[in-house]
C-alpha cells in the first residue's frame, strides 16, 4: 500500500523528467550528428570549431552575457542591500517582481516604442538639444534591455539572502569596531556570495542565448549563438547545426554551474 | 570612592507607548562582576544594548569611563559584547573570527597574530585556531566568542545570556571559568541573565530587575537573605512567604502564633510579609514544633530531600531536610529568629536600606 502510494508521487516526476529533459536533450545530441542530407557525421562539430564565424559568434554570446550579467549584478546588489533595509520590504521587493509577470515580448515592443526615433527617450533628449539619436538597434540598448529585463531575477536571489542574515553578525561587527563599510565588505558580501551564485547563474545562462531581444532591441547586428540556432532551425532548415549549437550551449552551461558552484573548501590560514 | 567605568542617569526607553525601562540609574565599578537579573521581558537585554550602543535611549544618560556616550555609535564604544547566540561570523574561521576587531582596527600583521594566540589561550582553546565555526561545539563556539571580545582589550565585557545554549554540566562549568576569566582580566563584567543560580554563584553585585525597572541591587547574600518584596523573594532561590503582622519591633504575628524576629523599624501592627527559606526549616516532632504540619509529599533530590507539607490553615511549606520523613506524619517545624524576613508591602529600595540600617550593624 505505502509503496503504491509512494509510486503515486515519484510517477509522475520521473515521466516529466523522462519526457521533457531526457528526451529533448538525448534528440539533441543526436541531431547534431546529421548533416542536412540525414548522413551520420562529425562535420557539424567541425564546421563549429574550425570556422572562425561560430567561434567569434561564441565569444560574443558570452561577451554579452557577461556585460549584461554584470550590469544586472551592479544594479541589483545595492538595490537589493536598499530594499533590505526598508521598513516594508516585503511591499518594495513584491514591485521590483511585479514586471517579471508581463510578456516578454510585450516589455520589447513597450522599448521598441520608448526608444525609437520619435519615442519617449529621443522626445526627452531634444528637450535639452541633444537632437534625435539612433538608440534603437544598437549593441548598447540591446545589453540595457536585456539587463533590465534580468534584474528582478538577480535582485531575488541575492535579496533572500541579505534578510537571511541574522541582525546579530551586524551588531556583533560594529561592536568589534567596524564601521558600516568595513560590515558590507567583510560580513555582509561575504555572507551573501551563495545568493550573488545563484544570481548569476538564473542570469548569465539565458542571456548567452537570447535571440528574441538581440532581434528586436538590437536589430540583429548582434548574431548571438541563440539567434544562430534559430536561423538554422526556421531558415535553413539544417537541424544537425542547430542542434550542434545547442548541444555547445548545453555544456557552456554546465561548466558555467560547476565555477560557480564550487563548494566552500578549507581555507588555510597564516598561522 | 572609586570612579564609576559606567553610569546610566534616568534611563528610560520607550517602544512605541510602552516602557521597557523606566527610571534606571545604576554605576558599574572597574573590575567587578555585575549581573542584571530578572524574567524575561523584563528589560535587562535592553540595558545591555543602551550600553552597547544598539539602541538609543529615550531619555536619560549612559556614562562611560566619565563621558557621556548617548550619541556615541556602537563601533567607537570601548567596550564589547558576547551575544546570547554567539554571532561568530559562518564565513570566518576561528582565527579570522577572533582577529576580526584587529583587522578592522588596522593592527599589523605581526601583532595580530600575538594577539590572537594569547586570547586563544586565555579560553584554552589555542589548537582551534584553523578550525571552521561549523565544527565547534556549543561550549567551544562560546569562548571562541570571548575570545573575539576580549581582543581589542576592552575594559568592560556584556554577556547577553551566554549560557543559556549550553547543558547543564557545562553551564556549571563554564560559570567558574568566567568568573575565573574575569578576575585574570581585571575587567567589569555586566551578565545578563534569568538563571538566579548563575547569578547567585559568580556575581559580586546583582540587579535584580522586573518590568523595567530595577527592584533590588545588592550583593548576591544581601538579596538572597534579605529580598526587599515578594517578587524578590520568590525570584531568587525557593521560598516559603507567609502573610502576617508586625505586632511591635522584634516581635511578629503570623498563622495565629507570635514569633520573635530580628526585623524592626516598621509601624506597630502593620501588615507585612514574612520570607522563610526552605532550608532554615528544621524538622522535629510534633510537640517541639512551632508549627504543626502535615507531609504531603517528599522529593529525593540527591543532596537533599525535598519535602512539601500543609499546616492547618492549608498554606503549603516547602522544607530541604538532609533526612526523609514519612509521607502523611505529623510533624513541627522550628526555626529561629533570624531564618525569618520580614518585608513591608511597596518598600523602596533606598527606604528599605535605610530601615536595615538603623537596627543593623
Amino acid at each position: 500500500m505505502t509503496k503504491q502510494l509512494k509510486a503515486l508521487f515519484y510517477t509522475p516526476y520521473f515521466v516529466w523528467l523522462g519526457l521533457f529533459v531526457i528526451a529533448p536533450v538525448g534528440l539533441i545530441v543526436y541531431y547534431s550528428f546529421f548533416n542536412i542530407n540525414h548522413q551520420l557525421t562529425l562535420a557539424n562539430y567541425q564546421t563549429f570549431f574550425g570556422s572562425g564565424t561560430y567561434l567569434i559568434m561564441t565569444a560574443n554570446s558570452v561577451l554579452y552575457a557577461f556585460l549584461i550579467t554584470l550590469i544586472a549584478l551592479l544594479i541589483s546588489y545595492p538595490m537589493a542591500y536598499y530594499i533590505s533595509k526598508l521598513k516594508h520590504r516585503d511591499f518594495w521587493i513584491l514591485l521590483v517582481i511585479l514586471p517579471t509577470w508581463i510578456n516578454l515580448l510585450l516589455k520589447a515592443y513597450a522599448f521598441i516604442g520608448l526608444l525609437s526615433q520619435d519615442g519617449l527617450v529621443n522626445k526627452c533628449f531634444e528637450l535639452f538639444g541633444f537632437g534625435p539619436q539612433q538608440i534603437l538597434f544598437t549593441n548598447t540598448s540591446f545589453i540595457l534591455v536585456a539587463a533590465y529585463i534580468e534584474i528582478p531575477f538577480m535582485i531575488l536571489p541575492i535579496y533572500n539572502s541579505l534578510t537571511d542574515i541574522s541582525s546579530s553578525y551586524i551588531r556583533a561587527s560594529h561592536d568589534l569596531g567596524a564601521t558600516t563599510w568595513q560590515t558590507i565588505q567583510k560580513i555582509i558580501i561575504p555572507m551573501t556570495l551563495p545568493g550573488v551564485k545563484s544570481g548569476v547563474q538564473i542570469v548569465f545562462i539565458p542571456s548567452l542565448s537570447l535571440f528574441m531581444l538581440s532581434r528586436l532591441i538590437g536589430g540583429n547586428k548582434v548574431i548571438t549563438l541563440g539567434t544562430a540556432v534559430e536561423e538554422h532551425f526556421l531558415t535553413t532548415m539544417n537541424w544537425g547545426m542547430g542542434s550542434t549549437i545547442g548541444v555547445v550551449l548545453i555544456i557552456s552551461m554546465v561548466v558555467v554551474m560547476a565555477l560557480t558552484n564550487t563548494k566552500k573548501k578549507r581555507r588555510q590560514t597564516i598561522w | 570612592m572609586e570612579k564609576p567605568i559606567i553610569e546610566l542617569q534616568h534611563v528610560y526607553k520607550k517602544y512605541d507607548d510602552q516602557y521597557a525601562l523606566k527610571d534606571i540609574s545604576f554605576k558599574l565599578n572597574e573590575g567587578e562582576f555585575y549581573t542584571l537579573l530578572g524574567p524575561s521581558g523584563c528589560g535587562k537585554t535592553t540595558i545591555l544594548r543602551s550600553i552597547a550602543g544598539f539602541t538609543e535611549v529615550t531619555s536619560g544618560k549612559v556614562f562611560f569611563d566619565g563621558k557621556e556616550i548617548n550619541n556615541l555609535p556602537a563601533n567607537k564604544r570601548k567596550l564589547n559584547t558576547v551575544f546570547q547566540d554567539y554571532a561568530l561570523f559562518p564565513n570566518m574561521n576561528v582565527y579570522e573570527n577572533v582577529a576580526f576587531g584587529l583587522v578592522v582596527a588596522g593592527v599589523a600583521k605581526e601583532e595580530i597574530k600575538d594577539r590572537v594566540h594569547n586570547a586563544l589561550k586565555m579560553v584554552q582553546l589555542e589548537k582551534y585556531v584553523d578550525r571552521e565555526i561549523s565544527e565547534l561545539s556549543g561550549g567551544q563556539q562560546q569562548r571562541i566568542a570571548i575570545a573575539r571580545a576580549i581582543i581589542n582589550e576592552p575594559k568592560v565585557l556584556l554577556l547577553d545570556e551566554p549560557l543559556s545554549a549550553l547543558d547543564a554540566k557545562l553551564r556549571k562549568d563554564m560559570q567558574y571559568e568566567l568568573r575565573d576569566l574575569q578576575q585574570r582580566l581585571g575587567i567589569t563584567f555586566l551578565f545578563v541573565t534569568h538563571d538566579q543560580e548563575e547569578a547567585l554563584a559568580m556575581s559580586d553585585k546583582i540587579f535584580v530587575m522586573n518590568q523595567g525597572q530595577i527592584l533590588q541591587q545588592g550583593t548576591p547574600v544581601d538579596i538572597y537573605d534579605e529580598p526587599i518584596n515578594h517578587f524578590v523573594a520568590d525570584f531568587i532561590g525557593e521560598s516559603n512567604i507567609i502573610k502576617g503582622k508586625m505586632i511591635k519591633d522584634y516581635l511578629i504575628s503570623f498563622l495565629g502564633h507570635e514569633f520573635e524576629c530580628a526585623d524592626a523599624g516598621m509601624q506597630p501592627n502593620e501588615p507585612v510579609e514574612v520570607v522563610i527559606r526552605p532550608e532554615d526549616l528544621v524538622i522535629t516532632s510534633s510537640q517541639k514544633g512551632k508549627l504543626q504540619v502535615k507531609v504531603d509529599t517528599q522529593l529525593f533530590r540527591g543532596d537533599y530531600y525535598e519535602i512539601v507539607a500543609v499546616d492547618d490553615q492549608g498554606n503549603e511549606w516547602l522544607i530541604h531536610s538532609t533526612n526523609p520523613t514519612k509521607d502523611d506524619a505529623m510533624v513541627g517545624l522550628t526555626f529561629g529568629p533570624s531564618d525569618m524576613h520580614v518585608m513591608r508591602y511597596n518598600e523602596s529600595e533606598s527606604k528599605f536600606n535605610n530601615r536595615l540600617g538603623t537596627y543593623e550593624d
